[in-house]
């Protein structure tokens, strides 16, 4: 590829009439890396893949995708990705191998080639028993896993993957996770949207999330968490007798006011001295010979990071995406 | 179940392949049609069991309570007719397709693949094209066992045949546009119903027009379906209406009207469908 860069784009703007779904999104993925496009419902993620995939023009802005401009030269970006959209969408009435063969002629490969390609994929997405069947037929998890199959019929250098495990079982979804990691081992660059905190931390180098059509933050798990505030160290005791005096080591430990949960028998605190704090904790609450349930040091969440960003996880008052 | 395990083979890049040109891919686009219809028994019941039960309802059924002024077997008069309405109904099949890919998110598949500009619409034309030759092909069957013959040649029959599927051409535009303009296939199963079958019906298709009243008379006898019908039999040698001194052009001159309105559907349609389709998909 003529860049370091899969994906670069610049000031993407999108109007549908009066609402703007993108208000101006910057993003650069480094070729074969994961990055992960976070958000809630409407927050302009399917918009976004829909201008990288050439399917819809940015009112405003550029892209390029595996080095080639999105606007001008969509036949040479469509030669080079592969997207599987929201929607399973794979043809109701072909069959399973009929749906592959056609994609593989329609990426230009010859009627046979085509067909090796169509058996070979079928084997390893553990689809040949219903290869020949009506893809009508299939279960929500074979036809993802169709969907993902006919994506990488042409081997894509760029994969985009629109909210690829919304609807999958937790085995189906590990699945595509790891589908997703040998992909990336090979140099495939994989554009992921998603609504799943967990999924973005598991998979991507990168993560940006976005909210009414804007990148509200962006940088890796870490980063995201950090941004939110650092660790935290939480101390279980056994005896809720003991809570009072816990409550006073913990404070003393890290210099603020923990927060005190009589239910978890928790207390737990901000600190920015990681690890040490743990250890001084261990020590304090030795000599006090007070019994510990559990004692750790824990980052925020995703989804606290989310709330904090966004004020809401679920954010509906913005327009279906298209 | 085993799970799925990715081969370095299936993986590694290759690179993207030269592309094979817009005959190739409007050939792709329209064998999935052509499957599309094998396996959606309702489609092609339209095609094949409606036309046969119309020739059977109105030889038999009707056809006995019409005379053709003109003389003749009304049996031979109706084929004409039939093959017309058979032929207009062609737009539908194309808005139908249409519609079903954008319920199933198929064009956006389509859209996202390397392929040549049109090959999409190409293929709906193509497969719908094709579809239409069954039909024909079997009311020309059907037609020959309650006693329809050829009766002019089969230079002329050829000519008669070329013009019905001229027709199917320009109405194939028409089925594109309408259905880029509505959104589901109900509403154009309901579009078609409301404007396309009466149309079907204010003509010379089942009935001569000479005994239409003033005003609906004047109506069928410029519209092309009636026209369409009546050149079908003037080709096939087969009784039609008779243009009388003070009949208008279009009665006069079935084929040559029927020619115009062909090229004039499409030279109207086909730059609006194709716009109004590649609006319809780019939102």
């Amino acid at each position: 590829m003529s860049t370091n860069y899969a994906v670069e784009a610049s000031g993407l703007v999108k109007r549908y009439g009066s609402t703007t779904a993108l208000a101006g999104i910057d993003l650069e993925v480094p070729t074969g890396t994961v990055i992960a496009v976070l958000g809630p419902n409407g927050a302009g993620k399917t918009t976004g893949v829909r201008i990288l995939t050439t399917l819809t023009d940015a009112d405003e802005g550029q892209a390029t995708v595996a080095g080639f401009d999105v606007r001008t030269q969509g036949n040479e970006v469509r030669r080079r990705i592969g997207l599987a959209a929201q929607d399973a969408t794979v043809d109701p009435l072909l069959t399973g191998r009929e749906n592959l063969v056609m994609l593989g002629e329609l990426h230009q490969m010859r009627r046979s080639e085509a067909a090796t390609r169509a058996a070979q994929l079928l084997g390893e997405f553990d689809l040949n028993e219903a290869a020949d069947r009506r893809t009508s037929g299939y279960s929500g998890g074979m036809r993802r896993r169709l969907d993902l199959a006919a994506t990488l019929v042409s081997r894509p250098d760029v994969l985009f993957l629109d909210e690829p495990t919304t609807g999958l079982d937790p085995r189906g979804r590990s699945e595509l996770w790891t589908v997703i990691d040998t992909l990336v081992g090979h140099g495939t660059t994989v554009v992921l949207t998603t609504q799943y905190l967990e999924e973005a931390e598991r998979l991507a180098d990168d993560i940006v999330v976005i909210d009414h059509g804007r990148i509200i933050a962006r940088g890796d798990a870490r980063k995201l968490k950090r941004e939110v505030g650092g660790d935290q160290v939480q101390v279980v005791v056994v005896e809720p007798g003991h809570l009072p005096e816990a409550t006073r080591l913990v404070a003393e430990i890290t210099g603020v006011e923990p927060k005190v949960d009589p239910n978890a028998r928790s207390v737990t605190a901000a600190t920015s001295q990681g690890v040490e704090t743990l250890v001084l904790a261990a020590k304090a609450f030795t000599e006090a010979q007070i019994a510990v349930d559990d004692m750790s040091l824990r980052q925020p969440t995703l989804d606290e990071v989310f709330l904090t960003l966004t004020g809401s996880t679920t954010d509906d008052d913005t327009p279906q995406e298209a | 179940m085993a799970a799925i395990t990715l081969e370095n083979e299936t993986i590694a890049h290759d690179g993207p392949r030269p592309a094979r040109g817009m005959f190739h891919d409007t050939w792709v686009v329209a064998r999935r049609g052509l499957v599309h219809m094998k396996r959606q028994p309702e489609a092609l019941a339209d095609a094949t069991i409606q036309p046969i039960m119309f020739v059977l309802l109105f030889a038999y059924v009707f056809g006995g309570a019409i005379s053709v002024p003109a003389g003749g077997n009304y049996r031979e008069f109706l084929m004409g007719g039939i093959f017309a309405q058979t032929i207009v109904f062609t737009a539908f099949g194309v808005a139908m397709s249409l519609a079903y890919d954008r319920k199933n998110q198929a064009v956006d598949r389509f859209r996202a693949l390397p392929i040549a500009r049109g090959a999409v619409l190409g293929g709906h034309a193509v497969a719908n094209l094709i579809k239409a030759v069954l039909p024909i092909v079997l009311m020309s069957l059907c037609g020959l066992l309650i006693g329809w013959r050829i009766r002019d040649g089969l230079v002329s029959a050829l000519l008669g045949y070329l013009l019905l599927f001229a027709f199917a051409f320009a109405m194939i535009w028409v089925g594109i546009l309408l259905g880029s303009l509505v959104a589901t296939p109900e509403a154009v199963q309901g579009i078609g119903f409301a404007v396309i079958f009466p149309i079907t019906f204010m003509a010379s298709t089942f009935v001569p027009t000479e005994t239409m009243p003033g005003f609906l008379k004047t109506i069928a006898e410029w519209n092309p379906v009636t026209t369409l019908s009546n050149a079908a039999r003037e080709l096939f040698g087969n009784p039609s209406t008779v243009a009388g001194p003070d009949a208008p052009w279009s009665i006069a001159h079935p084929i040559e009207y029927s020619i115009i309105w062909t090229i004039a559907i499409v030279a109207v349609c086909a730059p609006l469908a194709v716009r109004t389709y590649q609006r319809s998909v780019a939102k």
